[in-house]
């Protein structure tokens, strides 16, 4: 039978294209947001933005309401108000053309561990339809150093090899947002930082925007173009990590993270 | 709804299977286990009767027809405590998958893994007991048909349960088909239960089932009219037991339920 899908090469060229085509709308764009448990306000009406080629930190303290803002955009929580768009389509009105857009990788989403890689592989490919599988995961498992674990049920991995193969299946379909909870957690610093160049060169390559959290502030200086701290589920700063320690009178971005985390409101009222 | 997400759960079930003689043994062994000991106790009341009455169409066909039954309720819930037991909702529901392409892929798993026990139990059934269960033919598939739909409407609010209540409810669920099973007369009429039993026994397909396999064993024509009321409750249940599904699913979504699934998150 005659294949009408196009070469895998053609077919990424293509998806490129369309992307550029498609540049008006930002890789996510996020408005008026607000997540309420009851008397707890989770997350208290936050906007922002994550344009193509962009990775962006979501930085904060524990409970701040980073893991809740990035399970609204995943799809798994709904919001009690707001607006979420994934490359400018409606998450709320078109919620499996919206994820198709998106991938993610969290420390605690481990993959099936009674699976091999490359069956979790297959089988989240097939979820997300894309085509030439078999392809796309031979080069995802040469680019993630996997191809010696193909076979190894994931279960049995150490926290670092289980981190890139999260990594791998996060960007399978070739994201236009993806969204990276402590990517880095688990991984010694030289496999942290061979992972850290190849996200950042994703987010060139492919034009994909990145929403990035992490603890680890010399990581965020490093890889984020721009961050945004949340505390108590509101934005208190954003703008460029290099620059934002000296805008607000600390020496280091950690500093700068310590204070806000012990003094949210004192900071939130200097921003106004 | 798209095929290749639905693809996609049946070969994940299909390499858990694989991969594990823990989850394939199941799917035939209990169920060849329950064919033997009825085979021998219907051997046996035969023996006692003195062939005034032949017991092995009427327990062991009924057996064979409870046992398709709960597996194919089974099929349903253990391919989805599946992603329960490995925690992977947040995987998989953070993908373009939509609630009807999982529920597929779940029924079709079901269909899968049941159809092996059926056969196993048939050729057992057949080879071993004589049970002529072929010698009904074509009679015998609006029955097997009403008890697959009812199976899946099982499965599915069993399924829904477990995602609603938590993991511990796998256990609530197990027992489901044992506690239906008085009320739908598997092995006795239904005119032996008390009044508000036989109440209760009309609102289960089942009931209808093994009603009018006795009226065919008894050298009845197959009664379409009396199997039919069974046929459109059986049809009833699926869409009442996915639309409880897609509710509770809801509900996951709205409470963050979904999101930190987890071995005691019972809210």
């Amino acid at each position: 039978m005659h294949d009408r899908t196009p070469h895998p090469a053609a077919a990424h060229s293509a998806a490129i294209a369309a992307r550029r085509d498609d540049a008006a709308h930002p890789a996510l764009s996020v408005a008026q947001l607000r997540k309420t448990y009851a008397t707890l306000t989770a997350v208290d009406g936050i906007s922002f933005e994550v344009r193509r080629g962009e990775v962006v930190g979501l930085l904060g303290p524990n409970g701040a309401g980073k893991t809740t803002t990035i399970n609204m955009i995943l799809g798994v929580l709904s919001p009690s108000a707001g607006d979420i768009r994934i490359a400018g389509i409606d998450l709320a009105q078109q919620r499996s053309r919206a994820l198709a857009q998106a991938n993610f990788a969290a420390v605690y989403a481990a993959l099936p561990g009674n699976l091999t890689v490359a069956q979790n592989l297959r089988f989240f490919a097939l979820i997300y339809g894309i085509p030439h599988l078999a392809a796309r995961i031979e080069a995802l498992l040469q680019l993630f150093d996997l191809y010696a674990l193909r076979n190894t049920k994931c279960g049995v991995l150490s926290s670092g090899e289980q981190t890139r193969v999260a990594l791998a299946k996060a960007v399978l379909n070739r994201p236009q947002l993806l969204l990276l909870d402590e990517p880095t957690a688990s991984l010694d610093p030289s496999a942290a930082q061979t992972i850290r160049e190849r996200i950042r060169r994703l987010a060139a390559d492919d034009d994909c925007g990145i929403l990035w959290t992490s603890h680890n502030m010399y990581e965020v200086e490093a890889v984020c173009d721009r961050v945004l701290f949340l505390s108590r589920g509101r934005i208190l700063l954003e703008g460029d990590p290099r620059r934002l320690p000296a805008e607000h009178g600390a020496e280091t971005l950690e500093a700068l993270f310590i204070r806000l985390a012990r003094e949210p409101l004192s900071a939130e009222e200097r921003t106004r | 709804m798209k095929l290749r997400p639905i693809a996609g759960i049946l070969l994940r079930q299909f390499y858990l299977i694989r991969g594990s003689p823990v989850r394939a043994l199941p799917m035939f062994a209990w169920v060849a286990i329950d064919i033997v000991v009825w085979g021998f106790i219907t051997r046996y009341l035969n023996t006692m009767s003195a062939g005034r009455f032949n017991y092995i169409p009427s327990l062991l066909g009924a057996v064979l027809l409870w046992d398709f039954f709960t597996r194919i309720m089974q099929g349903v819930s253990t391919a989805f405590l599946e992603d329960v037991w490995s925690r992977n909702f947040l995987n998989l529901f953070a993908t373009p998958l939509t609630t009807p392409e999982y529920i597929t892929g779940l029924v079709i798993t079901s269909i899968g893994t049941s159809a092996i026990g059926l056969a196993v139990m048939l050729v057992l059934a057949t080879a071993v007991f004589g049970l002529s269960f072929f010698s009904l033919g074509v009679m015998l598939l609006p029955f097997l048909l009403v008890l697959f739909c009812f199976g899946i409407a099982l499965g599915i609010l069993a399924s829904a349960l477990v995602l609603r209540l938590g993991p511990a409810s796998e256990w609530l669920v197990w027992p489901l088909p044992a506690l239906i099973s008085p009320f739908v007369g598997v092995f006795y009429p239904l005119a032996t239960l008390p009044h508000w039993m036989q109440f209760i026994a009309r609102g289960l397909p089942p009931a209808y089932v093994f009603q009018g396999m006795r009226s065919i064993l008894a050298g009845h024509p197959l009664p379409a009219a009396a199997l039919l009321p069974g046929a459109a409750l059986a049809l009833l249940d699926v869409a009442l037991a996915g639309y409880f599904f897609v509710r509770v699913f809801r509900y996951a979504l709205r409470t963050g339920l979904l999101a930190r699934y987890s071995a005691e998150s019972v809210s």
